[in-house]
């Protein structure tokens, strides 16, 4: 089976950011619209719910979706 | 557009302003989402958030009772039309392949992993066999078939977690569940062999 450095990479990285304790997408999602409205006000919304900013730092599914999330709020917020 | 409180949006949207506050909430999410979305979506923009905006609305109807007041009711609605959204782009862009489309070439158990763009310096390059040969083991015997393909579709292939759990006939929680038993289970391989997966990140980084 070939494999490149980037997927090795990506592989080490996944592992090298495990805990024991995680958020799954679920849990994630149900607390996100808390997580953004703290970080739209200005507020440490990592510090205050490290387990939200680790997991969206680990999932590119749920952080593309808070990312996208947090554009449209902006927008209307203007 | 009126500016309701989030009691007055639970209110008006199960009782006799439905229709206005439908129309109102129809509209606060077609504008975030043709924001938000217009770097991702280059053709037909308008059409298809409306497509996503209606299949949205229908889901929060169906989900108000879910709602846990933590925010605002227009923070959560737009988070449920941001989730529409994106399920339906994915299974778009992902509907013709399957994972093993997405597999690295000869993954089959007996076939020994190889580097596709070793390094240039011989030194190196044998490190990187070494400790290829221990992610190798590592992968085939102590994850399980259903967890080193979730694990390389969504790393080698990048396929999103909901498409794969969908073709795993599970769904994207228990498969999380499933992928963090197994990077666990790899870190703590590793740790025994003697290695961080920083040391490892180290030998495969370029240069």
């Amino acid at each position: 089976m070939k494999l490149s450095s980037e997927t090795i990479q990506k592989l080490m990285n996944a592992v090298k950011s495990t805990r024991d304790q995680e958020l799954d997408c679920g849990h994630c999602y149900d607390e996100l619209d808390r997580f953004i409205e703290m970080k739209l006000s200005g507020k440490n919304a990592a510090e205050a719910m490290p387990l939200v900013q680790e997991h969206l730092d680990r999932c590119p599914p749920c952080r593309e979706e808070y990312e996208v999330l947090l554009e449209a709020l902006k927008a209307l917020a203007q | 557009m009126a500016t309701r409180t989030n009691e007055e949006w639970l209110s008006d949207l199960r009782g006799k302003n439905k229709d206005q506050a439908i129309e109102d909430l129809r509209k606060l999410l077609k504008r975030g989402l043709i924001y938000a979305l217009s770097n991702r979506i280059k053709s037909d923009l308008e059409h298809q958030v409306e497509d996503f905006v209606q299949d949205a609305i229908l889901r929060i109807l169906d989900k108000l009772d879910t709602f846990r007041g933590e925010s605002k009711f227009t923070t959560w609605a737009q988070k449920v039309a941001v989730r529409v959204a994106f399920t339906e782009m994915r299974r778009k862009r992902w509907k013709d392949i399957s994972i093993e489309d997405l597999l690295p070439e000869d993954s089959g158990d007996f076939t020994p992993l190889v580097l596709s763009d070793p390094s240039p310096d011989p030194d190196k390059r044998a490190t990187q066999e070494s400790l290829l040969r221990m992610i190798d083991q590592i992968l085939t015997e102590d994850l399980t078939e259903r967890q080193r393909s979730a694990l390389l579709a969504i790393l080698h292939g990048g396929m999103p977690l909901e498409e794969v759990a969908q073709r795993m006939d599970t769904n994207r929680n228990a498969l999380y569940k499933l992928l963090h038993d197994a990077r666990k289970q790899m870190r703590s391989r590793l740790q025994e062999k003697g290695f961080s997966p920083e040391e490892v990140l180290a030998v495969f980084e370029s240069g």
